[in-house]
Formats: structure tokens, sequence, C-alpha cells
């Protein structure tokens, strides 16, 4: 099967194959980020704004806050969690509060 | 490309949703397949079913619209029944108990925790008894908002509730307007006092004369939401009552014609009004959606709006007992962030059969009215113990506080809020002395940007955020100061960003302080806040720990209940299946 995802409830959660997987409210940690000028942005995800599906890879767009600086804005893209098997479409998802690197593009933005 | 949410509502919406969301009740939760979850939850919506945040799966929170929050004699008995038989989670609330009922900030009632396969008997149970959840929730026209005492009120120009409730029927279950890309809100004032709070509606029908004959201006595109709140824009035209539903009825149509279907984070007529502004708005509607010439603006009555407009000298937030123009009083009752126990929606029930007409409303501001009390009977009404809890005459951080939903139930949340916002409130009053005079001080508590607590509009706003103390992430908020409505409404400027829960108080005692101190005479508050600039207003507080307590700062989204023993995720019950047994989780 194909992986599903999408964004819902005003971009509250992803769901990935009709389970909610990520929420927002997490603190993420980016680095190499473009998002403010701290090293390390704390980052509060207030709000799902895209999605993607980069084989493995289920990538998201975030609005929210660094909770360091202050700056508000959409992040670039964050993989989120990966579906290793699209047959079983078994979600693993990151940990947000470990380091992630946000990326300029992802594979595709509107998946089925 | 149409967004998701646009294709599963084009394959099943509106009314025919119900015999599916029938069928699933039926035969329970795990009737419904699997790969279908996110599609039907999004459609129970306009059912007025919202499927609870993470943790909860297979909870509802139920919502009933109630027309300008006027419950008729006999429902508001129902309504507590249903509370009490259905509305228990598998874990008490400690300032709630139990089950409770929701008075909201649109004049409708919210339950939580109620099972789909209780769903038919809920149903059969509301509406029997004139009551329904229909489009409570969902792309369409919502709960139908006003002024609470329309009808009942010595400041009417024009009685809204006959065409509130005009509105209501023409457009509930009404397939042409079943579908929009969006929420669709509207507001009916009919008094000089503003408290139908049109400027934060999709539409709105403000009383204006013109030639002499009472009727309603109208105004496009106001909501708070998402850091892009808008106030309603004048289109210029003016409607008399009998008019309204064409005028609505064409104003709906154009936002189901020309709304965006494909990104519905800016689908909501306010971002059409910010592309479009309100000429064209008014020349599309004319030349598409009306077959009549649309009369210019009249004359409004802005100019006298005392409802938050930061000063009381009206009828105010309708708590206290005012006289009716039929010689009867209504009796406005304090309902502390709008959440009532069902054994007190069922005695408040008792009360307005013995002592009134059975009825009892509910305002904007999360409180409920008793209307139709006999003089001779006041005295009586107002010794009932159940009035030392809900009061009419309440302290004024009492009154002020307004709460949303929160991370309670809610997935959009960031922080806790109702139970918060009850300590908050208790605390101020037991440790905070309002400056000579004041009255009246809103307080409203968001925990996120939806802004369903209208937390633009008061004299603090709080907004749920996170910050770290010691390293550690905790809830916090963002504060802002001196919104308000009125002739001239405005947002609260965002002052304080990032405040640990625990020290809000804090902060709001030493900003009185300050405002005692530095204030010129007779200046309120937000008249305060509107004369300083963003410096001096960063300047007017600290934020600081005090002997308030916060028992929720612990991140409480990422538990399946922030109030259970054991709160973590993994400890949740749920899915459940009717009975409340857990059920094996997909995964
Ligand atoms: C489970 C609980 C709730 C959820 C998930 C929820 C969701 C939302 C969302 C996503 C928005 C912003 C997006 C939009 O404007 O469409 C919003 C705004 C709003 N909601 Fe809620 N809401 C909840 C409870 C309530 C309650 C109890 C009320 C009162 C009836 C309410 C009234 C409002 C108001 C007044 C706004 C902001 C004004 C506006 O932009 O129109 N919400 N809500
Ligand atoms: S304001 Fe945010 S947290 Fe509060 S009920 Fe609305 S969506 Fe939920
Ligand atoms: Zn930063």
């Amino acid at each position: 099967m194909t992986t599903d995802v999408h964004q819902l409830d005003d971009g509250a959660w992803i769901s990935v194959n009709d389970s909610r997987e990520i929420n927002v409210s997490d603190l993420w940690l980016l680095a190499r980020h473009e998002f403010c000028d701290c090293e390390m942005a704390d980052f509060l995800a207030e709000g799902v704004v895209e999605v993607g599906v980069d084989y493995p890879d289920i990538d998201a767009r975030f609005a929210g806050r660094c909770i360091q600086c202050g700056t508000e804005g959409v992040t670039d893209w964050l993989t989120v969690g990966r579906v290793i098997d699209p047959e079983d479409g078994q979600f693993y998802g990151v940990v947000p509060e470990s380091v992630h690197v946000p990326r300029k593009r992802t594979r595709l933005a509107r998946p089925e | 490309m149409p967004s998701k949410v646009e294709n599963w509502k084009s394959e099943v919406y509106g009314s025919e949703i119900r015999e599916h969301l029938m069928e699933f009740a039926e035969e329970g939760w795990d009737a419904i397949p699997e790969d279908e979850h996110d599609a039907w939850f999004e459609r129970f919506k306009w059912w007025g079913l919202y499927h609870q945040r993470s943790g909860q799966e297979s909870y509802f929170m139920m919502r009933i619209g109630t027309p300008n929050g006027v419950i008729e004699s006999g429902q508001l008995e129902v309504i507590g029944e249903i509370a009490k038989e259905y509305a228990t989670g598998p874990v008490d609330n400690p300032e709630f108990g139990a089950a409770y009922c929701d008075w909201t900030t649109r004049q409708s009632i919210q339950l939580h925790w109620i099972k789909l396969e209780d769903v038919p008997e809920i149903f059969e149970k509301l509406e029997s008894n004139g009551l329904s959840t229909q489009q409570a929730c969902g792309d369409s026209w919502r709960n139908i908002v006003g002024c609470p005492v329309a009808g009942k009120d010595k400041h009417e120009h024009i009685d809204a509730w006959p065409v509130a409730e005009d509105l209501h029927e023409e457009f509930k279950g009404n397939d042409d307007y079943a579908n929009l890309p969006r929420k669709w809100k509207v507001s009916v004032t009919g008094c000089d006092q503003g408290c139908g709070q049109g400027d934060i509606n999709d539409l709105a029908f403000e009383p204006a004369e013109k030639d002499g004959e009472l009727g309603f201006n109208v105004r496009v595109g106001g909501g708070l939401s998402r850091k892009e709140p808008r106030f309603a824009r004048d289109i210029d035209v003016w409607v008399p009552p009998e008019q309204a539903s064409d005028v609505a009825a064409g104003m709906s149509a154009l936002f189901r014609e020309y709304g965006d279907r494909e990104d519905r984070f800016n689908a909501r007529i306010k971002f059409l009004m910010d592309e479009w502004g309100p000429e064209k708005m008014r020349r599309v509607l004319q030349e598409e959606f009306v077959d009549f010439e649309l009369p210019t603006a009249g004359e409004d009555m802005r100019d006298q709006y005392t409802y938050n407009a930061g000063h009381d000298d009206g009828h105010g937030d309708h708590v206290g007992v005012h006289e009716q123009p039929d010689g009867n009083y209504y009796v406005g009752l304090d309902v502390l962030v709008g959440r009532m126990g069902a054994d007190d929606t069922l005695e408040l029930a008792e009360l307005a059969e013995e002592y009134g007409s059975g009825e009892v409303r509910l305002t904007q501001r999360q409180n409920v009215i008793v209307t139709d009390v006999p003089e001779e009977n006041l005295d009586a009404l107002l010794d009932e113990p159940l009035l030392e809890d809900y009061s009419p005459d309440p302290h004024p951080f009492m009154r002020g506080s307004i709460a949303c939903t929160g991370s309670e139930f809610c997935s959009l949340s960031i922080t806790e809020t109702k139970n918060r916002q009850v300590r908050y409130a208790r605390w101020l009053k037991d440790n905070v002395d309002l400056p000579d005079g004041v009255e009246d001080f809103h307080i409203h508590l968001s925990g996120c940007t939806a802004s369903c607590a209208q937390p633009q509009i008061a004299d603090v706003s709080l907004r749920g955020m996170k910050t770290r103390k010691d390293g550690e992430p905790v809830e916090a908020f963002d504060i802002g100061l001196g919104g308000g409505l009125g002739e001239d409404p405005h947002f609260a400027d965002w002052v304080e960003m990032r405040v640990a829960a625990d020290e809000v108080p804090g902060y709001i005692q030493n900003l009185l302080a300050t405002y005692e101190d530095q204030r010129e005479d007779g200046e309120t508050f937000r008249e305060f806040v509107a004369a300083r600039d963003e410096d001096e207003l960063q300047d007017l507080a600290e934020a600081e720990e005090t002997s308030y307590d916060d028992p929720y700062m612990h991140n409480t989204k990422m538990t399946w209940y922030p109030y259970a023993e054991d709160d973590d995720m993994n400890a949740s019950p749920a899915p459940t299946d009717g009975s409340g047994q857990p059920l094996p989780s997909d995964d």
C-alpha cells in the first residue's frame, strides 16, 4: 500500500496511515538551520503546515517559535519518522528533543 | 488541487453522514475501518462530534448548538441528565468531578468523554426535546450567536431573537449551505450595547437605522485564529430584519463559491476579505448572490456600545440582577471558566423552573442567565445555596475569567487551561486588590493560537506557550494587554512573551500595582494601556513566583490525561469499547 500522510484538525497532528503519530506542543532541537540566529534552535511546534514523503522518511514543516530567542515562523522540512516497509505501514517516529537538521525540500510535498 | 479534507467531503458530507454514524454506533467503535478513521472523524464534526486528543481515542467531545444561547424550559434538565449519564470518563477532573457541562464562548454546550456507542440514545433524547448537535462543528453554519438577553432587554432596538431563530431554521440542515470551505460563524445583535460580538464573526448583523426604519448593517470577515485576528469589516449594506436571511444566504453562497478549498489555512472568509476588500465583497454579493438592490449602510449605534468596551456603564457581562421590559428580571450567574458539574446543572434547571419560566440562556462570557423571574421570586432565588458557587455578584477576578478547553481534551493545545485559570482566579481574589473603582477586569486564557477563549479581546490575554525553567521545559504564556470591543475594538498588544505559568499571577499582581500607582484620575485599564508605547508597556511589570502553586507545569499535553494518577501516555485505557473496557489499539 502507499503511505498515506496528512495533517488534520488545523495542523494539530500528523496522520500516517490513519494513525495519529506526531502532535503539536513538542520541543524540537534544530541544528544547522536557518530558522533563527540561535546555534541550536529550541523550537516549539505549534502547528503542522505541510507534510511530505521522501521514502522512507516522513517529513513535515511546522509553524512555531524558538523559545530561546523568540523568533516565530515556519521551519524547513524536518524528518518526523520513517515508514520502512510500505507493505506493513509501520511508522517509526523520531524523538523530537534529539537533534534535527532541517532540509530545503522534500520529494513529495503533497502525497496522495 | 482540493485538500484531502475536501476530497472526503465531496464523497460524503452534511446530513447524509448521520446514517453512517448511526451504523458505526450500532456496531461499535471497532466497526470503523482503520484506514477510514481520519475521513470519518472529519465528517462526524458536522454532527457535533469531535474526536478527543491523542491518548483519548474512541472518546468524543459533543457540542450542542443553542442559537443565541437560548435553552428553553425543560431543555437544561435534559442536558444535565445526558451529562450525568454519558459524559463520564475513565478519571475524574480534580476541580469539576466526574461529569460536567461546558458553556462556551459561542453560546454552545460541550460534553466530553462521549462514546460513539451512546450517540443514538443521546441524539434521540436531545432531538425529542428540540436540541441538536447538527453543524455544531465542521465546515458549515455554526451556532448563531447574539445578545444573550435578546427580547428581554431594555437596551434593545430590535428583538434579534426571531432573526437568529429564523437563520437557525433556514440554515441548519440546508443542503445548499451544508458544505462550505470552512466554518461559518454568524452573529446577530439587536441591542445598543454590542454584546453580540459581531466584530469577531464571519458575518455580523448589527443594529442600524435607515430612513427611520430599524434593521441591520452588515459586516464580514471577523475572526481571531492563528495569529491573524481580524475585525469584521463594514460592507456598506443595510437590511431590514425580514431580509436578513436573504443576505445571509447570499453571503454564505459567496463563501461557498469563492472560499479557498485548496488550503484550509487560507479558507476563512477573513482571508478573502483581505484579498478583495469590502467594496469588491459588496459588488460580488450584489451581482451574483442576491436578486434585489442592496441598500447602502444605515446609521449604526456603535458609538453607544458598552459591552467589553473597557468601561462598564451598561448591562456589562449580563451577570447580576437586571429588570426586563415586561417587569420580570433576569439573573446572570457567574460560572467560573464556563464549567458546571452535572448535578449543579440539574439543580439550576430546577431553580429556573421554580423561580422563572424554566428558560436559561448562555452568554459569550461562559456564564448562564436565569430569565423571566417575577420580582416576588427574586429574594428566594438569590438565597438558594447554588448561587454561592455561581454568584450573581462575583468578585471581578471570578467574573472576568474565561478559559478554553486546552490540553485536557484538545489536540491543538500547548497548555492546560481551565483548571489553571480556576486556580489563577482564586489566588488573585485572595491576594490582589483591584485599584479603586475597577469592577470589571477580563482575563482570557487560550491554550493555543486558535483563540477559542478570545484572548485578544481581554484586558489581560494569555496564550499557551512553553519556556524553560532550570533547563526543563515548562508550560508558559504569552501575555497581551489592553484588548476589547466597543465602538473602536482593539486587539491586545503582546507585551510579555513566554512567562512560566507559575509566574503569571505574580505578573498580574505587579501589573495592577503599577496601574494603580500610575493611572490618571478615572483612567480605565484599556486607556492606560493605549496611552503607552511598546517599551513603556514592557516596563509595566515583572513576572515572578509567588505563593501561587501550579500543579500543571509538566507539559500536560504529553500525558493521556493531565489529572490521572498515572498520566503516562502508555497508561491510557483508550481506545475502549462501548462499556469503557480497553480495546487492543492499532499500534
Ligand atoms: C476540542 C475543543 C476545540 C477544538 C479542537 C477547537 C478548534 C479550534 C480551531 C482549530 C480554531 C481555529 C481555526 C479556525 O478559526 O477555524 C478555533 C477557533 C475558535 N474556536 Fe475552537 N476549538 C475547540 C473548542 C472551542 C470551544 C469550546 C469554543 C466555544 C464554542 C470554541 C470557539 C472558538 C472561537 C471563538 C474561535 C476563535 C475565533 C475565530 O477565529 O472564529 N472552540 N477552534
Ligand atoms: S484555543 Fe487552542 S487549546 Fe484552546 S480549545 Fe481552542 S484549539 Fe484547543
Ligand atoms: Zn532561536
